[in-house]
C-alpha cells in the first residue's frame, strides 16, 4: 500500500449520549483510492460510525471527543447548512436500504438530477445526459426507461443500483457503504459488488465499507477493522486479518460464516453483546471470552500493533488455538421418508374483476423426499418458487397438481390441499417457521402463552404441568426459565426466532417448515439458530425443510439441497457433493457467485 | 389505473344503490306509512284508503320501490306531505345553501388547516405546535352546538361583529347567504380544521423522521428544498383521503350548527322533517345526505389515486 495524503482522518472518535457510548475511541484515516471496511454486528455502533463521518448525529446521540476530518476540515458540529455544500459533493452515501432512503413520489431520474442540480454547475439539458450516463454507468438496463421510474417501480437490486448513481453524481471523493448488499439475492449481490469493484479500481474514490458480512468487505477492501461494543478491537490488512484473526472475538466471527468448503453448522459465539449503558469496566468481550484473566477486567486494552499494520485490542492475542469450523456430522443413517412430494404444481387462480393482482411465482411439476431426521435445503432466489412449495406443503397455497404425502409412525396419509380442510393430525405433524418472528408471535402474549397453546391443542397437557413443559422447551432452544414471562418486544431478534421454533416443537411435529428464518439475523446469532435446528430436527428424527437465498447458509445446515429456477428443481443432491461438482448451469452459477472468504 | 379507477368507481355504485334500497325499506318497516302518520289518529278507514290510493300506498312493497327508484333516478322525488309541494323544489333550494355553507367551510378550512398542520408538524413540541395542538384537541372534543353557542356568544353577543341567528329566508340571494353563512362556517372550521391539521401533523412528523429526509439531508440538499421537495409531497398525499372523510363526516355536523345557527339548509331541513314526520321528505334527505357522503369519498379516492405514484403506477 502506497501511503497518500489522507482525505478523511478520523481520531479518537467518540459519540454518544448521557452515561452511554456509542462510538468510543474510533481512529482511522483514509487516503485516494483506500478502501476500509468496518465489520460488526448489529448494535456494534458501526452505522452510527458512519453517519458521524458525514457530521450526522442520530437524535439522542452528539459528539462527545475526538475529530472527524474531510481534507482538513472538521465535520463535526457544524451546521446542515453548513455542511449542504460537502455532502454529497465530497463524501457521499450509498444506503443501507435504498428502498426507504429515495423520496417514494419523485422518479429516480429526478432524485439523481438534484444531486447535480446541488453540486454540479450543468444546465438541465445536460444534467438529463448526465443522468442517463450516470444510471448506464451502474448498468440499469434502459436508463431512459429507468430514469422515469418511480422507487416502488424498481427491483431491490436495482434500487441500489439507482442509489449508487445518485451518490456517485456529486462526484464524490469518499464514498460510505452502509451494508450495500445486504437482503439482496446471490447473484444480485454479486453483481453489485462487481460494479463497486470495477468503480473502485477505476476512480481514485475512498471507500469507508460497514457490513456485517466479513464476505463483501473481503471483495471490496484492503483493510478491515472490526467493531465490538463501539470500538475497533482489530484491525489491520484484509489478509492478515482473516487468515490469521488474534482478538478471540474476531475469530469467533470469522468462524462463525458459513463456507461453502466447510462441512457442518458453523460455531456459534455463545453469549451476546453488553449494553451500552452498562459496558464492562475491563475488556467488553471478557464476559464472552474464554480465554479472560484477571489481567483483561482492569481497562479496556488499547490497539497495539501486532505485526505489520495489524493491530489488536487484546491482552492475550493469538493465544487462542486457531478457529475450528468443522463439526463432526453424524453419518446419516438412511431413514425412512417422512414426507414424499410428488409431481407438485402450484399456480395462482385467474382474477377477477375486484381482485388484486397476486405476483404469481408458479411451481411446476416439483418432486422431492424428505427423511425422518434430515434436513433438506431449498436454494434459490427471490421468485424461484421456493416459499410456494412450502406454502404448499403446509395448505397455505393450494396446489394444482400433483399430491404431497405424510408418513409418521405407521401411517401414510395424503395431505389435504387446504390447511382449513386437514384433521389435527395431520396439522400438528407439520409445522412452519416464518421469517420474521416478530410478524408470527402475537406481540401481547407472554412467551408462556405462545408456547401453552400449541401443548395444549396438540399436547393435550394438563394446565398443572404447562410451565414445566414450556421451560422444557425452552431449555432445548438454549433459552432461560426467566424467558417464560417475558413479551416477545422484550426479546431479542435471535431469541424470538428461538421461542417461534420452541412453538413449533412443542407440537412434536413430525415435519418442520423454515422460511428463510435467519435473515433477518446477525451471522453469530444465525449460526446458534442453524446448529439448533440441525440438533433438534436429529433429536426428535423430525424432517426439516429448510428455505433460504443464502447458499452458504443452506450448505451449513442440510444434508441434502435442491436447486431450484424458475419453479422447477435443477439438481438436486447430497449437499457436500452438490457444492463441491454442481452439474447444472444454474447451480454452478450459484456458486460461483457465493462470497466466500479467501482461507 | 384504468382497471383500479373503474373499480373505485364500481364499489362507488353498488354503494349508492345499497344506500337506496336500506333508506326504502327501513322507512318501510316502520310501523304506518305515510298516510296513517300524516292524517293521524282520528282518520276513518275510508279516508285512509284513498290517501293511500293516491299516493299508491295500496301497491306491494317492491312495486312501489321500483316506481319509487326510478322515479328518484329521473329527478322526480316526489311530493313533500307536510308541505304539499314537490320534493325536488323544497330540497333544491336548501341544497344550494348547505353546498354555499360548506363550500365556505372548505375553501377557508382546508388551507388552513394544511398550513397550521404543516406548521406544527415542523416543529414537533415547541410552543407554536403546542398552541396549535392545544386549541385542536379542544375543538375535536367539544360538541358542535357547544362550539357554536360559544360563537355566538363571543362574536355577537360580546364583540357584536355578526348577527348570531340567521333570519334570511332559504330562497335568499347567494350573496346573502355568503355573508350568514359567516358564523356557522366558522364553528365548522373549527372543528374541520382541528381534525385535518392533527393528521397532517403527524404526518409531517412521521416524514420528517424517514429514511429519505435523512438521505436528502446526506445529499446536501438545503433545508428548505427539503420541506418543498421532499416533506411536503409525501406528507400532504395521505391528507387527501382524510380531507374526503372529514368533510364527509362533516355531514353530521351540519345538521347540528345549521339548527343552531337557524341556518336555512338541507340540516336543517332534515330536523324539521324528521319533526314533521314527513316520511318522504325524509327519504329524500337521507338518500342525498348518502350520495353525497359516498361522491365526496370518491372524489378524495380519485384525487389521491391520481396523485400518488405508489397508487397510480403498479409495479409491473
Ligand atoms: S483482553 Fe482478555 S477478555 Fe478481552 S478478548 Fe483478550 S483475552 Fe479476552
Amino acid at each position: 500500500m502506497t501511503p497518500s495524503v489522507p482525505m478523511l482522518k478520523v481520531e479518537n472518535l467518540q459519540v454518544g449520549g448521557d452515561g452511554f457510548l456509542v462510538v468510543d475511541k474510533v481512529s482511522f484515516t483514509i487516503g485516494q483510492g483506500e478502501s476500509f471496511g468496518i465489520a460488526g454486528e448489529s448494535g456494534s455502533g458501526k452505522s452510527t460510525l458512519l453517519l458521524s463521518l458525514m457530521g450526522m448525529m442520530r437524535p439522542g446521540l452528539r459528539n462527545l471527543g475526538g475529530s472527524v476530518r474531510l481534507n482538513g476540515s472538521p465535520m463535526l458540529g457544524q451546521s446542515d447548512a453548513a455542511l449542504a455544500s460537502v455532502r454529497g459533493s465530497k463524501i457521499a452515501l450509498i444506503p443501507q436500504n435504498p428502498a426507504t432512503a429515495l423520496n417514494p413520489s419523485r422518479r429516480i431520474g429526478t432524485q439523481i438530477a438534484e444531486a447535480l442540480l446541488l453540486h454540479s454547475a450543468l444546465n438541465p439539458r445536460a444534467r438529463a445526459m448526465r443522468v442517463l450516463d450516470l444510471l448506464s454507468m451502474v448498468r440499469l438496463p434502459e436508463p431512459t426507461v429507468a430514469a422515469r421510474r418511480f422507487p416502488h417501480e424498481l427491483s431491490g437490486g436495482q434500487l441500489q443500483r439507482a442509489a449508487i448513481a445518485m451518490a456517485l453524481a456529486g462526484a464524490p471523493e469518499v464514498l460510505l457503504l452502509d451494508e450495500p448488499t445486504t437482503g439482496l439475492d446471490v447473484t444480485t449481490q454479486a453483481a453489485l459488488l462487481d460494479l463497486l469493484i470495477d468503480l473502485r479500481h477505476r476512480s481514485k474514490v475512498g471507500m469507508v465499507c460497514v457490513s456485517h458480512d466479513l464476505g463483501v468487505l473481503a471483495r471490496l477492501c484492503d483493510r478491515i477493522g472490526v467493531m465490538y461494543a463501539g470500538a475497533i478491537i482489530e484491525e489491520g490488512p484484509l489478509a492478515s486479518v482473516l487468515a490469521r484473526p488474534g482478538h478471540p472475538y474476531t475469530q469467533a466471527l470469522v468462524a462463525s460464516i458459513p463456507r461453502l468448503t466447510s462441512v457442518g453448522p458453523p460455531a456459534p459465539i455463545q453469549g451476546s453483546p453488553p449494553s451500552l449503558f452498562d459496558l464492562p469496566s475491563g475488556c467488553r468481550f471478557a464476559p464472552r471470552c474464554a480465554l479472560v484473566q484477571d489481567a483483561c477486567l482492569g481497562q479496556p486494552p488499547d490497539l497495539t500493533s501486532a505485526a505489520d499494520n495489524h493491530k489488536i485490542a487484546c491482552l492475550r492475542a493469538f493465544t487462542a488455538p486457531a478457529p475450528v469450523v468443522n463439526a463432526s456430522v453424524a453419518a446419516l443413517e438412511k431413514a425412512t421418508s417422512v414426507l414424499a412430494v410428488e409431481k407438485l404444481s402450484v399456480g395462482f387462480a385467474k382474477h377477477g374483476i375486484f381482485d388484486r393482482k397476486t405476483p404469481s411465482s408458479v411451481v411446476d411439476a416439483v418432486s422431492f423426499t424428505v427423511a425422518k431426521g434430515e434436513v433438506l435445503g431449498l436454494v434459490g432466489e427471490s421468485g424461484s418458487g421456493k416459499s410456494t412449495i412450502l406454502r404448499a406443503i403446509a395448505g397455505l397455497a393450494a396446489p394444482t397438481a400433483g399430491q404431497i404425502t405424510l408418513m409418521s409412525s405407521g401411517r401414510t396419509e395424503i395431505l389435504a390441499a387446504r390447511a382449513t380442510a386437514r384433521p389435527l393430525s395431520q396439522l400438528r405433524s407439520v409445522q412452519l417457521i416464518f421469517q420474521n418472528p416478530d410478524a408470527s408471535l402475537n406481540p401481547r402474549h407472554r412467551v408462556l402463552e405462545l408456547l401453552a397453546q400449541p401443548l395444549i391443542l396438540y399436547g393435550q397437557v394438563p394446565r398443572s404441568q404447562l410451565r414445566e413443559k414450556a421451560a422444557d422447551l425452552l431449555d432445548q432452544v438454549r433459552l432461560g426459565p426467566a424467558t417464560l414471562d417475558r413479551m416477545p418486544a422484550q426479546l431479542s431478534g435471535g431469541e424470538r426466532q428461538r421461542v417461534a421454533i420452541a412453538r413449533a416443537f412443542a407440537a412434536r411435529p413430525d415435519l418442520i417448515l423454515c422460511d428463510e428464518i435467519t435473515t433477518a439475523l446477525d451471522v453469530s446469532v444465525q449460526a446458534a439458530v442453524l446448529e439448533l435446528i440441525r440438533n433438534l430436527a436429529r433429536k426428535h428424527d423430525v424432517g426439516a425443510i429448510f428455505v433460504s437465498h443464502d447458499l452458504a447458509v443452506v450448505r451449513s445446515i442440510a444434508d441434502r439441497i435442491a436447486v431450484l429456477h424458475n419453479g422447477t428443481i435443477v439438481e438436486i443432491n447430497d449437499a457436500q457433493e452438490l457444492c463441491a461438482r454442481p452439474v447444472s448451469p444454474y447451480a454452478q452459477r450459484l456458486i460461483g457467485s457465493v462470497l466466500d472468504i479467501p482461507a | 389505473m384504468a382497471t383500479v379507477l373503474l373499480e373505485r368507481i364500481g364499489l362507488a355504485l353498488i354503494t349508492m344503490i345499497i344506500i337506496v334500497v336500506v333508506v326504502f325499506f327501513a322507512l318501510e318497516l316502520m310501523p304506518g306509512d305515510a298516510c296513517s302518520v300524516n292524517l293521524g289518529r282520528g282518520a276513518s278507514d275510508s279516508m285512509l284508503a284513498a290517501c293511500q290510493k293516491r299516493l299508491g300506498l295500496d301497491q306491494p312493497a317492491v312495486w312501489r320501490f321500483a316506481a319509487w327508484a326510478g322515479d328518484f333516478l329521473t329527478g322526480d322525488l316526489g311530493i313533500s306531505m307536510q308541505r304539499d309541494r314537490p320534493i325536488a323544489e323544497v330540497v333544491g333550494w336548501r341544497l344550494r345553501n348547505t353546498l354555499i355553507l360548506a363550500g365556505l367551510t372548505a375553501a377557508i378550512g382546508i388551507p388552513l388547516a394544511l398550513g397550521l398542520g404543516v406548521l406544527a408538524g415542523l416543529n414537533p413540541d415547541g410552543p407554536l405546535d403546542m398552541t396549535i395542538s392545544g386549541i385542536a384537541i379542544f375543538a375535536m372534543t367539544v360538541p358542535e352546538f357547544i362550539s357554536g353557542t360559544l360563537m355566538i356568544l363571543l362574536f355577537s353577543v360580546i364583540l357584536g361583529w355578526a348577527a348570531g341567528v340567521v333570519t334570511i329566508g332559504y330562497k335568499a340571494p347567494a350573496l346573502d347567504l355568503l355573508k350568514a353563512s359567516v358564523l356557522p362556517a366558522a364553528t365548522l372550521i373549527f372543528i374541520l380544521a382541528a381534525h385535518i391539521l392533527r393528521m397532517v401533523r403527524a404526518s409531517v412528523i412521521e416524514v420528517m423522521q424517514s429514511d429519505f429526509v435523512q438521505m436528502a439531508r446526506l445529499k446536501g440538499v438545503p433545508h428548505r428544498r427539503i420541506i418543498l421537495h421532499h416533506v411536503l409531497p409525501n406528507a400532504l398525499l395521505p391528507a387527501i383521503s382524510i380531507i374526503g372523510l372529514t368533510m364527509a363526516w362533516l355531514l353530521g355536523g351540519v345538521v347540528i350548527v345549521e339548527s343552531v345557527f337557524n341556518f336555512p339548509g338541507l340540516g336543517r331541513l332534515a330536523v324539521d322533517a324528521v319533526a314533521d314526520q314527513d316520511l318522504p321528505l325524509v327519504q329524500a334527505i337521507a338518500l342525498l345526505f348518502g350520495f353525497i357522503y359516498v361522491l365526496t369519498n370518491l372524489g378524495a379516492d380519485l384525487l389521491a389515486l391520481t396523485l400518488n405514484p405508489r397508487l397510480r403506477t403498479r409495479r409491473k
